[in-house]
């Protein structure tokens, strides 16, 4: 997995409560056996119209954010579906980094095995940050996951929560399967004692 | 011993290793896989050398992207990037040596309705499943929930997820529910009451006297949409009707096995003085049958309610209500039972078991679906089709003009070629309205099996009271 450290970039501003992870990424693009190439097709149902039209209004088809590394986002971002094709296609059209209220349980999991740091602020945080956003791309702002801190353009500073074995692995870029087959006795203690206790589970 | 909730204690029992932060692994006794969220896991395995720790705890089925037409087990009738999922876990299952019910087998079925029928849900394990409906399993008294593909990969080898325990919330159903209303309303109108996010951070339960009262297959129906309401995981304590339930099917434990687990799954209740994070109380006689009129589940109101404006809201609310009612194509102030409905789907894991194709059916007995509609049932299980077959449901449906499907998820998530063109309006007893959900512009309003059953009928939004 990708390390976390540090990022400075465009801030896409996506004012929207419930985005879903059928808006991410529609279930036409999870036919796939792989993890790339979803970028193109990041919400798509939003950025395209029906004939595969790119729609102008849609924030990430604005010049201004074309290279956006941040989504700024309203409440519950990420609901719905389990589908890990959602952080995939944003890690793969270059989003590194969600800011929003709050995310969905599944989706907040699925993204740092991904490489993507989701920020939870309060949402008067948000709103300044949206606003910054809205500057467009001149506006860059900064995420230091080792201070744990958010940084806008005018270069107001905000300090954000986080798990310190998730912030401790996005860090590090590291694979969980490989930290818990170091614990795989503890595994093989629980199994003969569970399979004892509860032969039928 | 402090008082626990019946979470604390299934959490407790699966508890492989903690670390002084709190950080777990979490022992998982069933792991249910489907081709659309697996072949990158099983691919990651194969990359690394890794092999699947525990093939007989691991059980696979093909329902996401599955055609419900008759010929589907030749490759030719899917699309071509179905057949290559499909193969793909038909090989994942081979080479890893892991349970597995192919299209062609009698028992395929949607996953989460397979898990039950088969046996391999049980009170008080663990289930997990790249797929946010696992809750459903949580009506058994099993701590399920939906995971990502990383960790469909790292449950394949190592048998454990890595995780943090969540807050307890309690869900009261009170006293009796009125005529007409369902499960289905019931876990709609919690999802009303918390919004979509309510539940995040919480592993929910749901009791009281309207919850006992469910089936089997009315708890599986609450339990399901516990993840509409942003919940890990819902929870209903087992009783007799769960034993009686998972008695006698293939995988439940037999002879002196069932009678250990019988006493270990009576201890499986909260304890009355066990600490609630939070707790929300409704009584079931409030309930009504209960239709969506946006584009999230948490947009509920009573069938006998009109069409809400955005002023009616607050906050980021109002602008997300706008844009769900021009996604709708709906008028403020309209009655929600004048809304003309194009398409009428009856199945998915919410909804797709014997009990729900039963009370569509006796709302339909005798009656035709409305001049020009499409309107299709979906069994969730092949078993559950035959068995509708044999009570003569199937002929019900058949003869008021429903399409009679093979079993998967079908149109819920449109995967397949079951989808509802731009603006076709459709009323649907499965979990999402989302946009696009059913279709690239479809119109989606959720609503139980009765409830499906009369806008077949009238051709709009009914209130069922009217039919029974």
């Amino acid at each position: 997995m990708q390390k976390f450290t540090t990022l400075t970039g465009i801030a896409a501003p996506m004012p929207m409560i419930n985005v879903d992870t059928d808006m991410i990424i529609p279930k036409q693009f999870l036919k796939t056996i792989k993890r790339s190439g979803l970028g193109a097709n990041l919400f798509d149902e939003m950025r395209f119209d029906d004939d595969g039209k790119e729609i102008d209004s849609f924030v990430l088809n604005q010049p201004a954010y074309r290279e956006a590394e941040i989504l700024v986002a309203g409440d519950n971002f990420g609901c719905g579906s389990s589908r890990e094709h959602a952080p995939w296609a944003l890690l793969d059209f270059g989003i590194r980094c969600v800011i929003a209220p709050s995310f969905a349980d599944i989706f907040y999991n699925n993204c740092f095995k991904n490489g993507i740091l989701p920020i939870a602020l309060p949402q008067d945080v948000v709103d300044v940050l949206m606003k910054d956003a809205e500057k467009g791309a001149n506006a860059r702002i900064s995420v230091d996951l080792e201070a744990q801190t958010v940084t806008t353009s005018d270069g107001e500073v905000v300090s954000f929560e986080l798990d310190a074995f998730k912030k401790y692995c996005l860090l590090n870029g590291l694979d969980d399967i490989g930290l818990t087959m170091e614990k795989v006795s503890s595994i093989d203690a629980f199994e003969s004692k569970a399979q004892a206790a509860r032969p039928w589970a | 011993m402090s008082p626990k909730t019946l979470y604390d204690k299934i959490w407790d029992d699966h508890v492989a290793h903690e670390a002084e932060d709190g950080t777990c692994l979490l022992y998982i006794d069933r792991h249910l896989v489907h081709e659309v969220t697996s072949p990158q896991a099983f691919e990651g395995l194969r990359m690394t050398g890794r092999k699947v720790r525990e093939p007989e705890k691991t059980i696979a089925v093909p329902d996401h992207n599955v055609p419900t037409t008759p010929g589907r087990d030749d490759p030719k009738n899917m699309t071509e990037d179905s057949a290559i999922q499909v193969a793909a876990l038909d090989k994942n299952a081979k080479d890893f040596g892991i349970h597995y019910y192919p299209v062609s087998d009698v028992r395929q079925g949607i996953v989460h309705i397979i898990g039950p029928e088969q046996g391999w849900t049980l009170p008080g394990t663990t289930i997990v499943c790249g797929d946010s409906h696992t809750a459903t399993h949580g009506a058994f008294g099993a701590l399920a929930h939906g995971i990502g593909t990383s960790e469909v990969e790292h449950v394949l080898a190592t048998q454990t997820l890595i995780q943090k325990k969540s807050k307890n919330m309690k869900v009261e159903i009170t006293g009796k529910l009125r005529p007409g209303v369902t499960a289905k309303d019931i876990t709609l109108s919690v999802i009303g009451e918390t919004g979509t996010a309510g539940g995040t951070g919480y592993v929910i339960e749901y009791c009281g006297e309207a919850i006992r009262d469910l089936s089997m297959e009315g708890r599986m129906t609450v339990c399901n949409m516990a993840i509409e309401g942003g919940a890990r995981a819902g929870l209903i304590a087992p009783d007799e009707k769960t034993f009686e339930y998972v008695k006698g099917r293939p995988h439940a434990p037999k002879g002196a096995a069932w009678e250990a687990a019988l006493t270990y799954w009576k201890t499986l209740f909260s304890d009355d003085d066990a600490h609630w994070d939070k707790v929300l109380t409704i009584k079931g006689e409030d309930i009504a049958p209960v239709v969506t009129w946006g584009t999230s589940p948490e947009d509920v109101l009573p069938i006998t309610g009109v069409v809400p404006s955005p002023s009616d809201f607050k906050g980021g609310k109002v602008e997300a209500a706008q844009r769900s009612l021009d996604y709708m194509g709906l008028t403020p102030g309209t009655p929600l039972s004048e809304i003309a409905i194009d398409t009428v789907f009856i199945g998915s894991c919410t909804n797709g078991r014997i009990e729900d194709l039963r009370a569509a059916a006796a709302i339909l007995k005798g009656k035709k679906v409305k001049d020009g509609m499409r309107a299709m049932v979906v069994p969730g299980s092949g078993l559950v089709r035959a068995q509708a077959e044999e009570e003569g449901l199937a002929d019900v449906f058949k003869d008021a003009g429903f399409e009679w499907r093979l079993a998967g998820c079908s149109m819920c998530l449109a995967m397949n070629p079951d989808q509802l063109a731009p603006q076709e309006r459709c009323a649907a007893t499965s979990n999402r309205n989302f946009e696009g959900r059913q279709g690239r512009g479809g119109r989606t309003h959720l609503v139980s099996p009765g409830m499906a059953a009369a806008a077949a009928i009238t051709g709009k939004l009914t209130d069922v009271r009217e039919m029974m």
